[in-house]
């Protein structure tokens, strides 16, 4: 019982480092990136690229890896995505889900079908003693760490900082927060960016803790989407939550029927949305 | 202004990149008569890999039909028509009706799992157009398509290895080193983990009679991230051996996570995620011990129809155009040209007919070895040999190497079979 515990919340803590990119858009300029899955899995891809030009340190490639992925993020929401924003949202979905489809099919054409990862000697083998017969994976455990971490870290970001006011103002009124001179383009770039360095670190894990290949993106679209909605739109505190439910709820299945663990997760979700049909923890309206 | 001629150029150049993409490679008609043959294949998609060779492989045999083809004293120039199933078997079936139907060819081939096989042969018969496939265990294949063993099916023939190769290759892999002979099997909820682990068809009984102990936590819906709740059972159980049918991430997962749990079976033997030189390369170190089933390889005894070359010289060539390492797939497209062509020549006109009882007579030594439809385990399809490889480290390199052939003895084996080593 205590394991399966444990194990689902090391699953949720890779679930919440999918979500949490998804989330900090959504949250901040309702725009529903249908290719946070395609953009992990690219992510992943950038860092087995860069390994070996860094001697093959993950370490360091995500060290090179995030400040690109944050100039990448920067650009596209100011080249792309912020001519797709306003009060329709369908533009933005049609969109991201048209990028989804290009960066398959560009992955393919540059890497090729077959699944890589990154070479990660001993970390990806390796484990701690919890004492008696539990024992947890070194690498899961970073996950989880580094996905506590960047919750705490958005959630001071948003409370704390004059950039997080500037995130609430442009989500809450945009019109108004320009009038005060909020350049609303500027700050749902830099909105962007941050949530493409998230996802270029969940991407990096996943290339670390199994391996990446062109058309994987869809499905890890699929828990972040409901991490997200268990959650509650635009509270990361919320998708931590809703992650660590779907993570917990699978292993739990798992724990009954190999095939259940997955269908567990959806039926909790499901669940969720008829009892509380706004998430656990709802920020953001509509 | 300057925004709207940004877009505009941005869908010019997008339209361009998509022009040329999708442009087939087309073996061009000579004028005159020419046989259509229409190749469905997973380009794109999860099943993208089984593709990887496809482009080399119509670039042989254009040129191999680059001057025509003699059928019935007559000459024919050759045209084929690729079509992209996007690993989808909708799709698939819609390829090969569009084939069928608006391209109207002669002859469709088709080739990469159940999936993309079972639709296109479906579509075929359907329309009474000759169907080449392989590629795909022939029981999924066969019993897959609600096939009768006693009537067989008119227009569509498959060329493979079955189940009961499979398992008794494995069976007889394990029982070559000392292990528990407890066998744990991760098998997907999928047309594969369903047939292989199915318990009166699949591996399970079999391996019962052969005195293994079968632990099944029954079928789990890929992808799995967290395989704990198995590795847990299998340690309980005193698993040695590990087998299944299992995609490459899933099986990344759970490699590294027996690492992490400190399971350490003797043998894995894992179809799927191991058989491509690609995925294995992504296991790194930890890939050195797998085994796999093995349908072809550069060292199986067998030689080209079409172009005389040797399985290591096909080998050797894929690698010297793609500068990609040879994988298994490469033989069998290879070997469905090699027929579909010799069918052709023998068939003497553009009649349906004519080139099915072409297809149902075919006697052919292939880079796969010899295909013989008359005598088949059930009708309309002929079997290929199957053997066991395991992937060993030879100087740097992770090579794959034949360590049974129990099923096909023809094919020597090169190495012994060594129990996975822990560092």
């Amino acid at each position: 019982m205590t394991e399966t515990l444990i194990q689902g919340l090391l699953l949720g803590g890779l679930y919440c480092l999918f979500s949490l990119g998804l989330s900090l858009m959504f949250g901040v300029m309702r725009l529903t990136n249908i290719a946070q899955g395609d953009f992990i899995v690219a992510g992943g891809f950038a860092a087995i690229c860069i390994a070996p030009l860094v001697g093959g340190s993950p370490l360091l490639a995500g060290l090179v890896l995030l400040p690109l992925a944050f100039g990448a993020g920067y650009l596209l929401q100011r080249g792309l995505l912020n001519r797709t924003l306003g009060k329709d949202p369908l533009p933005s979905l049609v969109v991201t889900f048209g990028l989804s489809i290009v960066i398959q099919n560009l992955l393919l054409e540059v890497f090729s079908a077959s699944p890589r990862s990154l070479e990660s000697g001993e970390l990806s083998t390796g484990s701690l003693s919890l004492g008696g017969d539990i024992v947890v994976g070194t690498l899961p455990l970073l996950i989880f760490v580094a996905a506590l971490a960047a919750t705490v870290g958005l959630q001071l970001l948003f409370a704390r900082t004059p950039l997080g006011r500037a995130f609430r103002a442009v989500s809450d009124d945009r019109e108004v927060a320009e009038l005060m001179g909020v350049r609303s383009a500027h700050v749902y770039a830099l909105a962007t960016a941050l949530a493409t360095v998230l996802i270029a670190l969940a991407g990096l894990f996943q290339g670390l803790r199994t391996t990446v290949s062109p058309a994987d993106g869809p499905l890890l679209l699929l828990f972040a989407f409901e991490s997200v909605i268990i959650g509650g739109m635009g509270s990361f505190w919320g998708t931590f939550v809703g992650a660590m439910v779907l993570g917990v709820s699978q292993q739990v299945g798992f724990g009954f029927d190999p095939g259940w663990g997955v269908w567990f997760g959806h039926l909790v979700f499901l669940a969720v949305l008829v009892v509380r049909p706004n998430g656990l923890f709802p920020k953001t309206k509509g | 202004m300057t925004v709207n001629t940004i877009r505009r150029t941005l869908i010019k150049s997008g339209a361009a990149i998509a022009a040329t993409s999708l442009a087939a490679p087309w073996v061009r008609a000579a004028g005159g008569d020419t046989f259509k043959i229409g190749y469905v294949s997973p380009q794109t998609g999860p099943l993208a890999a089984f593709a990887e060779p496809d482009a080399f492989t119509l670039e042989q045999v254009r040129k191999a039909v680059a001057g025509g083809l003699v059928s019935g004293g007559k000459k024919f120039a050759v045209e084929i028509i690729y079509k992209d199933s996007q690993s989808n078997p909708n799709r698939a079936g819609a390829a090969a009706a569009e084939l069928i139907l608006r391209d109207k060819v002669d002859l469709v081939v088709a080739s990469s799992t159940p999936a993309t096989t079972n639709p296109v042969a479906d579509q075929c018969e359907l329309n009474g157009v000759p169907c080449i496939t392989n590629d795909a265990p022939w029981q999924p294949y066969f019993f897959g398509r609600k096939g009768d063993p006693k009537a067989g099916f008119e227009w569509t023939y498959h060329f493979f290895w079955g189940l009961e190769d499979i398992i008794g290759a494995y069976a007889s892999l394990w029982s070559k080193i000392p292990t528990s002979k407890v066998v744990g099997g991760l098998w997907p909820n999928d047309e594969d983990g369903n047939a292989w682990g199915d318990g009166k068809m699949g591996f399970p009984p079999v391996l019962a009679a052969k005195g293994f102990k079968v632990v099944d936590r029954g079928r789990f819906q890929s992808p799995i991230n967290n395989f704990s709740s198995f590795i847990s059972a299998f340690k309980g159980a005193g698993v040695d051996i590990v087998t299944g049918v299992v995609p490459p991430p899933d099986f990344a997962n759970f490699w590294n996570q027996a690492g992490q749990q400190g399971f350490r079976p003797k043998i894995v033997t894992v179809a799927k995620a191991t058989e491509f030189p690609a995925s294995i390369a992504a296991f790194g170190e930890r890939a050195n011990g797998l085994t796999v089933e093995l349908m072809w390889s550069p060292a199986h005894p067998f030689k080209s129809s079409l172009t005389g070359q040797t399985s290591r010289q096909l080998a050797d060539a894929y690698t010297a155009a793609s500068g990609k390492q040879w994988t298994m797939p490469l033989g069998f497209k290879h070997s469905l040209f090699e027929l579909a062509l010799d069918v052709l020549k023998r068939a003497g006109a553009k009649d349906p007919a004519a080139i099915r009882d072409a297809i149902r007579n075919s006697r052919l030594d292939t880079v796969v070895g010899p295909l013989d439809f008359r005598k088949g385990p059930v009708p309309n399809v002929a079997k290929t040999p199957l053997v066991a490889g395991q992937w060993q480290k030879r100087g740097k390199a992770l090579d794959l190497v034949i360590v049974d052939n129990s099923q096909a003895p023809q094919i020597p084996v090169q190495a012994e079979l060594l129990p996975i080593k822990y560092g």
